[in-house]
């Protein structure tokens, strides 16, 4: 747990280093603090005392967000040759993969923590559900945490940045709005696809529902994961 | 059973009793005691004998056996490893081992293994076959273990280029596990030893490659690893630190086991013990640089100038001694010659009996060793 932490924590120190944190927070902030209060379909034109405008436009926002954070991860590790002296040191991967996912998972924590004065905001503007806005952090954390993981699964498979990125942003597409297109038509195979849409369980998560199933779900793409990234890392152990 | 009571009892009536005095006397009790009553040894002698049985099982020998033998036998033995890439194998069963107190050199032309066999000693990767034990604890089976003794600088020296030095060190030395008291100390030590103490504050991308080797080298000797693995320690280095490097090294490894891998020669024989050579994933030689040249030279070749004589008659002369295979003229030099032996046999004293008997002056017999370049080129180009 200790080198997880260490791990963790010099991620974390590169991301704020690199400008990198700083940029991420600040347009996320713009872009959903324009679309949550100033334009389109915000908080005045709905006219009720809920965040479902920025959970609605965060949920696209951190979709191309999270990939751009995640993508430099193992990659550039991979190209600089750091992972070879990150690996002969004695953390195991799993404690490397570990350390650096919670350090993508910090990073987004924080900038979500950055949008509680909305919260509270709203809060003194009217009556807020305040089970839903809860469920609803909850549900993009939760979300934040599978395009991590699949972010991290992309790192991990290449020593290119960009080509993680997009690899990253092409499995999370399927994800975020493939399958849910896909299982809105009838028959078994959509209910299956429909099943696997990140944006289904997302949006029941939003709307203040604590389902057992959406926890799973999420939890099992994590897995998923990071166990993939685990099978790309120790690829140099096996021949061939 | 007397005497000792004897020791005891004795000095009471003679000397007073100052506590400095009991201390010299403390460890004659436990002697006594079982001397007086020998039942008392059984359950002694059981628990050592389970703690014995304990330390034969598995787990518990590679916990404390790196902590008992870390002293003693902290050597790296590796035992008939192979790995292959796709259809072709880096490294074909090579084994040798390393003592402690020994610096290695490991030797072979690019794309010969080398630095594959360190990545396997590292716990980088696996082998495919064969095993790597270091203080008895094999990198197969308990790889996190292993590599908290190993300080390792790999080949292009990879290092977090956007943190500043001590920042750097400081990950480094808490990964390694170096107890938080301790970093501090170790950090400014390392600054001390490797020469950044002007550097410390700067970001590594800040630094000349030599300022990124000495940096490389601190990461690696931080928490002051029983065996140390360097992969060119001394490339981009300007000729002082080159020196200063080697000579680090050598205080470095009178206590530990390193292993020292490149393909600078003059490096090598300058400061390894013994020189291993590989080639085309092969172990070719092992030995040190004096073992090697003269295996590699069994055909005695001496530089003789004869002068007074004709020239002709000294070259056919010479090629009629018995002992004597070819003898070649030098040009520089037309008095020179340069006098190839038979396999085995000294031909200096046929020379010399060859120059009496005929009346030739003979002013130089020198042999000619064998450079390690020449060795190296003998035994890593094949066909």
């Amino acid at each position: 747990m200790n080198k997880i932490w260490i791990i963790t924590k010099r991620e974390l120190r590169s991301f704020f280093d690199s400008l990198m944190a700083y940029v991420m927070i600040v347009l996320f902030l713009g872009f959903s603090g324009f679309f949550t209060w100033l334009f389109g379909n915000d908080i005045f034109l709905v006219n009720q005392a809920s965040l479902q405008s920025f959970f609605g436009i965060s949920f696209w926002t951190l979709f191309f967000f999270i990939p751009a954070v995640t993508m430099g991860l193992l990659a550039d590790e991979r190209k600089s040759g750091t992972l070879e002296l990150l690996v002969t040191k004695p953390v195991s991967d799993w404690q490397i993969i570990a350390g650096k996912f919670f350090a993508a998972f910090f990073l987004i924590c924080i900038t979500l923590a950055l949008t509680l004065p909305y919260y509270i905001t709203v809060a003194s503007i009217g009556k807020v559900d305040h089970g839903a806005v809860w469920m609803g952090y909850f549900g993009l954390l939760f979300m934040s945490a599978s395009y991590i993981s699949i972010g991290l699964f992309a790192s991990s498979i290449t020593s290119n940045q960009i080509v993680a990125f997009l690899i990253a942003l092409f499995i999370g597409i399927f994800f975020h709005l493939i399958f849910g297109l896909a299982g809105s038509s009838g028959g078994w195979v959509a209910g299956i696809l429909g099943y696997l849409s990140l944006s289904n369980h997302y949006e029941s998560m939003a709307r203040g529902v604590v389902d057992s199933k959406d926890i799973l779900y999420f939890l099992s793409i994590i897995f998923t994961g990071l166990i993939g990234t685990e099978l790309a890392l120790s690829r140099r152990n096996i021949s061939n | 059973m007397v005497p000792f009571y004897l020791v005891t009892l004795l000095p009471c009536h003679h000397v007073t009793l100052s506590p400095c005095y009991l201390v010299t006397l403390l460890p004659c009790y436990p002697v006594t005691l079982f001397q007086s009553r020998p039942q008392y040894l059984v359950p002694l002698r059981i628990s050592v004998k389970l703690l014995l049985n304990m330390f034969h099982e598995k787990k518990l020998h590679s916990i404390f056996a790196l902590q008992f033998k870390k002293w003693l036998f902290m050597e790296v033995i590796v035992e008939n490893i192979t790995k292959t890439y796709g259809f072709q194998k880096a490294v074909d069963n090579i084994s040798f081992k390393v003592n402690q107190g020994e610096i290695v050199g490991f030797l072979g032309p690019n794309g010969a293994g080398k630095t594959t066999t360190m990545k396997i000693i590292t716990c980088y990767m696996r082998p495919n076959e064969g095993d790597v034990r270091i203080g008895g604890v094999s990198v197969l089976e308990n790889p996190e273990e292993v590599k908290k003794h190993i300080g390792y600088l790999p080949e292009a020296n990879p290092l977090y280029k956007e943190m500043p030095v001590i920042d750097y060190l400081h990950f480094v030395a808490e990964i390694q596990g170096v107890p938080s008291g301790k970093i501090r100390e170790r950090i400014l030590e390392m600054i001390k030893i490797c020469g950044l103490k002007q550097e410390r504050y700067k970001k590594i991308n800040e630094l000349s490659k030599g300022y990124q080797q000495r940096v490389g080298l601190a990461q690696a000797l931080i928490h002051d690893p029983e065996v140390l693995i360097l992969d060119e320690p001394t490339s981009g280095l300007d000729p002082n630190q080159i020196v200063e490097i080697r000579e680090l090294i050598r205080r470095i490894g009178r206590e530990k086991t390193v292993i020292l891998c490149s393909h600078i020669l003059a490096e090598v024989e300058a400061t390894c013990d013994r020189i291993l050579i590989i080639s085309k994933g092969q172990l070719v030689a092992d030995g040190t640089a004096n073992t090697l040249r003269k295996q590699a030279q069994d055909k005695e070749i001496v530089k003789v100038t004869i002068e007074d004589g004709e020239r002709n008659e000294i070259y056919r002369s010479l090629q009629a001694l018995d002992a004597v295979e070819l003898v070649d003229l030098l040009p520089a030099n037309t008095q020179s010659y340069e006098v190839q032996s038979k396999p085995g046999i000294s031909s200096r004293k046929a020379i010399f009996r060859l120059c009496a008997d005929k009346g030739w002056t003979l002013t130089e017999m020198t042999p000619i060793e064998r450079k390690l370049e020449e060795v190296f080129r003998e035994l890593t180009i094949t066909n």
